[in-house]
């Protein structure tokens, strides 16, 4: 399946893919190459990685967290030992789109070039321009701090033949220009599929899944296609696109990981760039053969019961009796695909342990959820959950204290 | 000076990243405390931060001495006494309440000013006692066991009968009882105030057991939503109070 | 030794409401400026959520969100014969500390003062006479007038999203506001509360008797509010926990829900929490602020250059800051001479108590601004020739809590303890209630505030001395207006009614309000005032004052309104005069 596709990759580049991508990345305000790679990485949230708390810009150093050990982001600043001011454009494009080094090393997909793979390589090109521009930072990382086994870079050759599948972005011509723009913003340097697209048990994305929702550790990020009860079924485009904007959107709030994603990247984007990416996500469909949906838990089931006595207590003052929330300052939890999702991590993350929801220009409140661990016992969270995953039109799987419980102990995705 | 304060956000940090296998992303969080001194770019914001009550456990007095406890413990349940409807203060806990307050920051006068000279005002110029509450306390209490042993041959005031208990207590309230020393007035007041404190608050704190206190005058606790409530007037609340921690009753 | 730091345009100390709304005038003017806050920083979710926001015992008795007497403190003395004690425990007042200040644990009762309480002196000369007003009474107009005003009061309030009625738009009568309120140019941002019981019942023995009453204008907003910054509150829920503690659920009006959230982003400011101005520095003229010098929270000495000082650090440590830094000249009440220090004033707050058989009032459903108000016998909204003093207070039907530990109202001679004290709490939680006055408070020559001579702060500095008692215009008023009070409350059907008017002598011990006001007082005159109409200090024009230490004379109205509306009133003169041209901008 990959292979067909990784060969004819670079053809369809040049064939296809450059007319309708960059002809929008044309549009974008500032002509020469290194204003538009700034707005590129932008686009792909490089700093997030690149960029360390307190660091220097784009020098790495940024531990990642695997169960396997850590990796350590590199220094993708323009010095010509520590970072890569050495790398050819040829080099650059090369990691970018097939995830090999200057010197023929193999990176991790840490580093998601099985996303990238699809970025153009006239948009790489501008975003060496851009990173050329940075103050080169002469402090080398390494970036490989996995234990033996995995620390043999050469162990992603077959990792790539299972998982990964090269090639620029291919337009679809039967669709419009704003769905191809979204398509290739979404899949490829958005990488979007990297938390919410789920994983086989390599750690490759799993097939004919796109964007069908991942388990992160202690976070789910949720299915963007439109599924009406767990995904962006009830969403209208531009609900997705003051979401990704704003931090707020389809009565749901952009908070933990994905706060990060809209502070530093989505919520500068282009209005066009926005509505293209909600043009694309509206367009996935839901999975034909899902199971059914659960039938909501009835009111007078004691669950509910001692969850609705809960939840006028302690939530309503800020979620409503009706779970409507507030625009722009308390979630819906009424239709919210976090509150109904099959995989409970992030709203017990959030229940447990509290959060806050991100500033942006538009919507600089940033309001904070209380933590709830500390105050409610398991049985009495795992009610709560039962009851607004069943209420309001809500209908999802009853929480057990065991998951509360284990919950507990997982670290928090709270940022 | 312009300042470069960095991106909103990037204070603290999130990262994730793709890993080599299974479904697990790692995460890395900054080291920045929330009780940053210096605040700039993005409001100071971790989980964890911020201070909830610790429930007050049941268990060995931290203040109180046997006898002083059992003192105590004989006097709010005569400041509120138990009646068929409602408990009495000793058993919903207003003895243990003020012992856990007298071990705490309350008992030593944490935070207020305490710096000499102390000399007395005015009524109108408060309270100048160089005493705590915890030091009043003893004091007062082994006054008091002085005077009812000497009172009431040789018993201790917990072994006074209810009627002479009230008697004891009304003449520490109004005179003729002094104490040497201190005043035995201000001891009255102290305990009447920390009984009622004891009685009301939030269960949290030792005292108010099962929300006893709050049961009895229809106060619905550590609720924060009336909305539905604000124009229905002149009819009662039929909720059961909750308090900050614990199953709604 | 002190270390200096880089130097800054402007340096704010204290991040209260007027730290707030100066700093973001000013970096969004372009300035860049720095916030020195003597308290921590506070934050809704982690300061004071809804997960434990509602205690009682924590907040309102143990004060945990208020400043500690150790740290700093006044002492007291009612008069001069008397030697000044320290305060000890809050009582009759509660000063704030932390970023938010006051705004953060205060009431959210939203007034502007009248127009004629700007023009106290004349308008009270020209209608009474000179000898009508107490010998001794030192009251002065405030050089600014209520139309000058006008703009920032709605500028403030549009920040806040208050919730109220207008009563005068433009100068017509709007029915269901307060008709004596001066014209304002738009209604309120929001709609007025709902009220609960007691206040329609209120509201509804008021209008019987030929008063106007109208819908408390309420801090605790109505309704989910998008405010001009992009910052959002939500709607008041009537939790009951309002003033003494902050807001679980950003429905009260606070620098934390209308400013900090859009200021923090501003890459031209920075607030240091934590720690404590000691001083404001002069150069060798006297006449110029060179910066401050502030102590951190490990103790180190620091000093902070800036062109422009603005002290925003609330009235009590205002004036006490004006006296350790030796600027301008302190009051001597003997001479009547000197003005830091003088004019200071208080609030004059009294209650009817009353208990009914058959009525439900839900005291708990309440929230802190809520409540219907009749203005008919406030300033000098009446004549008072027949009433032989003056100054007059709103009258109002609040519902603010019904906590039970302080909350709780038996009838006057119900034993203190004991089983009858139990079955009267019992039997009178929900049917009892309790309506005040609010009344002003006039500046007299012999309240003041000067440097005690005896006590000390931790780091050695004298205490502020307050020397302050009721004068006996301020007692006849009260007792008028309880009386007017009782009368309306009577109507309302009790069985048992208590008046309790304000009494002196004036008690430190006893909460009445924390609106301290006055000693350094704005005005015409640098002889009888430390601040120009644009609180900029008459002696150091790099220096600007904010806060009621500007007010000459405190009214019969909660004091933020005011003080918000002139922190915007000076920040435009300092942006649109001050900057162009620094240096005084009144001429005498």
């Amino acid at each position: 399946m990959c292979k067909r596709f990784a060969r004819f990759a670079l053809l369809a580049a040049l064939a296809c893919g450059w007319t309708a991508v960059p002809a929008r990345a044309q549009d974008q305000p500032a002509a020469d190459a290194a204003s538009r790679g700034k707005y590129i990485a932008t686009l792909g949230d490089c700093a997030a990685c690149h960029t360390a708390p307190g660091g220097k810009p784009f020098a790495g150093g940024l531990v990642i967290e695997t169960p396997f050990g850590n990796l350590v982001s590199a220094n993708i600043t323009p010095d010509p030992k520590a970072g890569i001011g050495g790398w050819s454009d040829d080099d650059f494009v090369r990691a970018m789109q097939r995830g090999i080094a200057d010197d023929g090393t193999h990176l991790y997909p840490a580093m998601p070039y099985p996303a990238f793979t699809q970025v153009t390589r006239d948009d790489l090109l501008a975003l060496k321009a851009y990173l050329a521009t940075i103050e080169p930072v002469s402090d080398a990382v390494e970036t490989n701090r996995l234990p033996f086994p995995f620390s043999i870079r050469a162990g992603m050759i077959a990792w790539n033949l299972l998982n990964f599948t090269p090639g620029e972005f291919k337009p679809d011509p039967a669709k419009s220009d704003d769905w191809n723009r979204g398509a290739y913003l979404v899949n490829g340097l958005g990488h979007c599929g990297t938390c919410h697209t789920p994983k086989n048990a390599m750690g490759g994305d799993k097939s004919g899944q796109n964007m069908a929702g991942a388990a992160l550790q202690g976070w789910y990020a949720p299915p963007l296609h439109n599924d009406a009860r767990t995904g962006l079924g009830t969403w209208s485009a531009d609900d997705i696109v003051a979401y990704l904007k704003t931090g707020w959107g389809g009565g749901q709030a952009a908070s933990g990981p994905m706060a990060l994603v809209v502070a530093d990247s989505t919520s500068q984007l282009s209005d066009a760039d926005l509505n293209a990416m909600a043009v694309y996500l509206k367009d996935i469909a839901a999975p034909a053969n899902a199971p059914p949906a659960p039938a909501p838990l009835a009111q007078g089931d004691p669950a509910m019961q001692s969850g609705l006595a809960l939840y006028v207590a302690n939530c309503a003052a800020c979620h409503t009796q009706s779970g409507d929330g507030t625009a722009g300052i308390f979630p819906a939890l009424a239709k919210s695909p976090v509150v109904q999702a099959d995989n409970t991590a992030t709203l017990l993350d959030v229940v447990l342990n509290g959060g806050h929801a991100v500033a942006t220009d538009a919507n600089p409140t940033a309001p904070g959820m209380p933590a709830f661990g500390w105050k409610l016992s398991d049985d009495q969270v795992a009610a709560l959950l039962t009851y607004i995953r069943n209420d309001w039109g809500n209908a999802a799987s009853a929480v057990s204290s065991g998951d509360v419980q284990k919950a507990r102990t997982r670290p928090t995705a709270a940022n | 000076m312009r300042k470069n304060s960095g991106r909103p956000g990037q204070s603290r940090r999130q990262v994730l990243g793709e890993l080599l296998a299974g479904t697990a992303i790692g995460l890395v969080l900054s080291s920045s405390s929330v009780r940053a001194r210096i605040i700039a770019g993005a409001l100071p914001w971790a989980p964890g931060a911020g201070s909830a009550p610790t429930p007050v456990q049941p268990g060995a007095w931290q203040y109180f001495t046997p006898e002083e406890a059992s003192a105590v413990e004989a006097i709010v349940d005569r400041l509120i006494p138990p009646d068929p409807q409602t408990p009495g203060g000793k058993d919903v806990g207003c003895a243990v309440f003020i012992d856990r307050q007298l071990a705490g920051p309350y008992g030593s006068a944490q935070g207020l000013y305490m710096r000499p000279p102390f000399m007395d005002g005015t009524a109108q110029q408060g309270a100048q006692s160089p005493l705590t509450p915890a030091q009043r306390y003893r004091q007062a209490l082994a006054e008091l066991d002085k005077y009812c042993r000497d009172a009431y041959v040789g018993k201790s005031f917990a072994e006074l009968t209810d009627d002479q208990k009230d008697k004891v207590l009304g003449a520490l309230e109004n005179g003729p009882i002094t104490f040497e020393g201190s005043s035995a007035t201000a001891f009255f007041q102290q305990v009447l105030t920390n009984t009622r404190e004891g009685f009301f608050a939030d269960p949290v704190y030792g005292g108010n057991r099962d929300m006893a206190a709050w049961k009895m005058i229809g106060f619905p606790g550590a609720r924060y939503d009336y909305r539905d409530w604000i124009e229905r007037h002149n009819e009662p609340y039929p909720l059961p109070p909750v308090g900050i921690v614990g199953k709604p009753a | 030794m002190a270390r200096t730091l880089p130097a800054t345009d402007v340096v704010i100390i204290g991040l209260g409401w007027t730290g707030s709304i100066l700093a973001q005038e000013l970096t969004g003017a372009g300035l860049n400026v720095v916030a020195i806050e003597r308290g921590p920083w506070r934050d809704t979710s982690t300061d004071f959520p809804t997960t434990y926001a509602q205690d009682e015992l924590r907040y309102h008795i143990h004060h945990d969100l208020f400043l500690r007497p150790a740290q700093q403190t006044q002492t007291f003395r009612n008069n001069p014969s008397q030697t000044a004690l320290p305060i000890r425990t809050w009582g009759s007042f509660m000063p704030p500390n932390g970023v938010g200040g006051g705004g953060v644990h205060w009431n959210g009762q939203t007034w502007r003062f009248l127009p004629s309480d700007f023009q106290l002196k004349t308008h009270l000369t020209q209608r009474y006479g000179a000898k009508f007003l107490p010998p001794d009474m030192t009251i002065q107009d405030w050089g600014v007038s209520y139309d000058d005003l006008e703009p920032y009061y709605d500028k403030f309030e549009y920040l806040c999203g208050t919730s109220g009625k207008a009563g005068n738009i433009k100068g017509q009568k709007q029915a269901g506001g307060n008709p004596f309120e001066g014209p304002r140019s738009r209604d309120y941002p929001t709609p007025p509360q709902k009220q609960p019981y007691a206040p329609t019942l209120f509201a509804q023995a008021a209008t019987e008797l030929g008063y106007s009453p109208f819908p408390q204008p309420s801090g605790n907003l109505s309704q989910a509010y998008t405010n001009p910054y992009g910052v959002k509150l939500g709607p008041c829920t009537f939790c009951g926990f309002c003033e003494w503690f902050g807001c679980g659920n950003y429905s009260k009006a606070s620098p934390q829900t209308t400013i900090l959230p859009a200021l923090v982003r501003r890459s031209n400011f920075e607030a240091r929490t934590e720690c404590e101005v000691t001083r404001i520095n002069l150069d060798d003229s006297g006449k110029r602020a060179t910066g401050v010098t502030y102590v951190d929270a490990s103790g180190e000495e620091w000093e902070q250059p800036a062109q422009l000082v603005l002290l925003c650090a609330f009235q009590l440590f205002n004036v006490h800051l004006l006296l350790l830094s030796g600027i301008g000249k302190p009051y001597d009440p003997s001479l009547g001479e000197g003005v830091i220090g003088r004019n200071y004033s208080y609030q004059v707050t009294s209650g009817v108590n009353a208990f009914f058989d058959d009525k439900n009032f839900n005291p708990f459903v309440a929230s802190g601004a809520i409540g219907m108000v009749i203005d008919d016998f406030n300033g000098d909204n009446f004549d008072h020739g027949p009433q032989g003093f003056v100054g007059g207070g709103y009258i109002a039907a609040a519902q603010t809590n019904g906590r039970p530990i302080l909350g709780t109202l038996t009838p006057k001679g119900t034993p203190k303890w004991g089983a009858a004290w139990k079955e009267a709490v019992a039997k009178n939680y929900l049917s009892s209630y309790s309506a005040a006055t609010h009344g002003s408070c006039y500046s007299y020559r012999g309240a003041y505030l000067d440097l005690d001579p005896t006590y000390t702060d931790p780091l050695g500095r004298k205490l502020m001395r307050i020397t302050f008692d009721f004068n006996q215009n301020e007692l006849k008023m009260s007792q008028f207006l309880t009386d007017r009070l009782a009368d309306i409350v009577q109507k309302m059907g009790p069985r048992q009614l208590e008046k309790s008017p304000r009494t002196g002598p004036y008690d430190i011990s006893i909460y009445q309000t924390t609106h301290t006001c006055g000693g350094a007082i704005m005005g015409s005159d640098p002889k009888t005032s430390a601040l120009n109409r644009y609180l900029q200090n008459w002696d150091v024009p790099n220096l600007f004052v904010m806060g009621a230490s500007a007010f000459p004379q405190n009214a019969g109205y909660n004091p933020t309104g005011t003080v918000g509306a002139l922190a915007y009133w000076a920040a435009d003169a300092i942006i649109n005069q001050y900057l162009k041209s620094p240096g005084p901008l009144v001429h005498v």
